[in-house]
């Protein structure tokens, strides 16, 4: 299996009058992890169907590897796609299922036995090969719709959601399970997902996507450290998204900003709302005295410094933080609703 | 069913007198189960019964003999190899019912398949689905009926064909003939096969299909590795109503058959117009005796009961 690198050409997909995907551009190298990172509806999912070939695009070209691919059925792009409900069939056992692909290429028995059986045990299933898929735990179900996917010895592998059918702790299981296959086969992963901290965990490149179009394309230090635009700062979380006084807007990590008491007018004046101890760390929830600049921030501080020089309920603080913190924001949206802050340790 | 005895009861709501809801439980089920005994289970006895009942020109005596049965395999085992009059009339009537099978197979499957995925929305497969059953307005035999101002001699089709010059003198076989009644049969039945085949299929999950095609499968070959599968409960379902209908059948074979056509259902009915009830009961108890052993073959092929 060789990994194959994937290219989207001003692609767009329409269904009717509804844009669901709108012209985007990537790439995606050979070899590499990449997540579709986005809430429900950004076209994410089409994107994926796309390069899969379960969706036509409306417009635009797309590359697998030199090839141009647009006009291909699934089968004949080199690339498997594992589907969010695994879509075993519920009618073979375990080896039948993952023998599917090559006996519908007719591959002899013996031959599609045995190299159905080598997937089962790359993915440590060999032990259910004469199991039905309703006989199995859905982290098992994965696995087989894994072996599956990767019997035809595919160049880029598609996952839909792979891990949202899982409880909390088989998915940190899972997810590492796919990371060290990817690095093992050393073929392209392209991984739908609406969770950050999966895309995070995994991902060579996170592509954040937003109402059909793609928000910001890089790895994830790069998105996290750096967010393109206020949608993507709220979206990955553990920001603030602030309107600078002589306009346009920045985001500031949670954990990098500075409080100290009083308000100054050089920096962002607030009044304490909430104080949580979150061990660590200490999470104030800040409300700006000028509403325009943001409806709310939150300032993580290290536990330490809280306890030198701590705040409390209804206190006036000036939040600050460093030029090279703050990062303007390409569609300078005004600040609306809140920042997206769920867990974040500094 | 499930009895309220052994299983432990989890759900709170159900804790409460879990006594007096077995005893609602029996009372429910009452009016169906009395349904039942009085209208299938007591006739059934009295069939069985009466088809060891003595008879002969003047009257029927209660009792118990085998002749009647006796009597409906007379000579069969002699005559071997040809076939005596009731092995010519089951032989027949498993012809028809073969026939009728296939066809009904063929065109409820094709029809299913074209509702299930190529009508894309719900409300389009419902109206589709209600013009499927809009023969079924009017009676079985009106329906038999309409066909022989069509197919009759100077019917709409042979005048329709002698006017194209397709054919010089009228067609024959086209009404009161095999023909006609297999038509008949299709006509009728199609749609007891289409609906359990069509529940299947709307049950398929739309992403085994694209797995399918996914993994290299062209049409047809997802058709007959996923799709045949996973229809088979409702295959299997269709043809037991198909097959006991068409097995049992008198009306269809009498009316597009010319009067013309042995069906063992004929047989019985003929029996008794007679009044040789003990005889036409023995015939009846061995006709069901076969249905009861194909459905039971057919079940053999599929678990219902795990599928439905």
């Amino acid at each position: 299996m060789r990994g194959a690198s994937v290219e989207l050409i001003q692609v767009s997909k329409r269904y009717g009058a509804a844009l669901a995907v709108d012209s985007i551009d990537l790439k995606v190298p050979a070899g590499s992890y990449c997540c579709l990172l986005g809430p429900s509806g950004c076209g994410k999912t089409t994107t994926l169907r796309m390069i899969a070939g379960h969706e036509t695009a409306s417009d635009g070209n797309i590359l697998i590897g030199p090839r141009e691919v647009g006009h291909l059925p699934p089968a004949g792009r080199g690339t498997a796609m594992m589907f969010q409900s695994y879509a075993l069939f519920p009618h073979l056992d375990c080896l039948d299922n993952v023998a599917f692909g090559p006996r519908m290429r007719g591959v002899d028995k013996a031959t599609r036995r045995r190299r159905a059986m080598e997937m089962l045990s790359l993915v440590r299933m060999e032990g259910y090969a004469s199991r039905l898929p309703a006989q199995l735990s859905g982290g098992q179900q994965q696995r087989v719709a894994l072996a599956r996917a990767l019997v035809t010895e595919p160049s880029v592998l598609l996952l839909d959601e792979p891990l949202s059918a899982l409880d909390p702790f088989l998915r940190v299981q899972v997810r590492a399970e796919l990371k060290r296959l990817q690095t093992e086969l050393g073929i392209t992963f392209i991984h739908v997902t609406h969770s950050q901290e999966e895309a995070m965990a995994l991902s060579d490149l996170v592509v954040v996507m937003n109402g059909g179009r793609i928000e910001q394309a890089a790895e994830p230090r790069e998105v996290f450290s750096r967010p393109g635009t206020a949608f993507v700062a709220r979206f990955i979380g553990g920001h603030n998204v602030i309107a600078l006084p002589r306009g346009g807007t920045v985001a500031v990590r949670v954990d990098r900003m500075r409080l100290s008491a009083g308000a100054e007018a050089d920096g962002l004046p607030a009044r304490v709302e909430t104080v949580e101890y979150q061990g660590s760390f200490v999470q104030l929830r800040l409300v700006p005295l000028d509403a325009a600049r943001a409806p709310e921030v939150f300032a993580a501080l290290p536990d330490n410094s809280f306890a030198a020089q701590p705040f409390a309920v209804g206190d006036i603080v000036t939040a600050r933080w460093r030029r090279g913190d703050a990062h303007p924001l390409s569609d300078g949206q005004p600040p609306a609703g809140r920042p997206a802050l769920e867990e974040i340790s500094p | 069913m499930m009895d309220g005895g052994g299983v432990p009861v989890v759900v709170d709501g159900l804790r409460a007198a879990p006594r007096r809801s077995r005893g609602a439980a029996y009372w429910q089920a009452a009016p169906f189960a009395i349904v039942f005994l009085l209208f299938f289970i007591v006739p059934l006895c009295l069939t069985v019964a009466v088809s060891f009942w003595h008879y002969d020109e003047y009257s029927l005596q209660p009792g118990f003999t085998f002749e009647n049965y006796q009597e409906v395999f007379d000579g069969c085992i002699a005559k071997l190899p040809s076939l005596c009059v009731t092995f010519a009339t089951y032989l027949s009537t498993l012809r028809f019912a073969l026939m009728a099978w296939a066809c009904t197979l063929v065109l409820g499957f094709g029809i299913a398949y074209f509702l299930a995925f190529h009508v894309r929305t719900v409300p389009m497969q419902m109206a589709l689905f209600l013009i499927c059953t809009v023969p079924f307005w009017t009676s079985n035999i009106i329906r038999m009926v309409a066909w022989v101002p069509l197919l009759g001699r100077n019917g709409l089709v042979n005048q329709g064909l002698q006017a194209l010059g397709v054919t010089d003198a009228p067609l024959d076989w086209l009404l009161y003939s095999e023909f006609s009644v297999v038509l008949a049969f299709v006509h009728l039945y199609t749609l007891f096969m289409m609906v359990p085949i069509f529940n299947s299929m709307a049950r398929i999950d739309r992403s085994l299909i694209e797995a399918a095609r996914d993994a290299g499968a062209s049409g047809w070959q997802t058709l007959w590795n996923v799709v045949i599968p996973l229809c088979k409960p409702g295959i299997v379902i269709g043809s037991i109503f198909v097959l006991t209908i068409v097995m049992g059948d008198f009306v269809t074979v009498g009316i597009m058959g010319g009067q013309q056509i042995a069906s063992i259902g004929k047989v019985i009915q003929v029996q008794m117009s007679y009044l040789q009830f003990p005889i036409a009961a023995a015939n009846a108890v061995v006709l069901l005796g076969i249905v009861l052993l194909m459905i039971w073959a057919l079940t053999r092929l599929v678990d219902i009961r795990r599928e439905l």
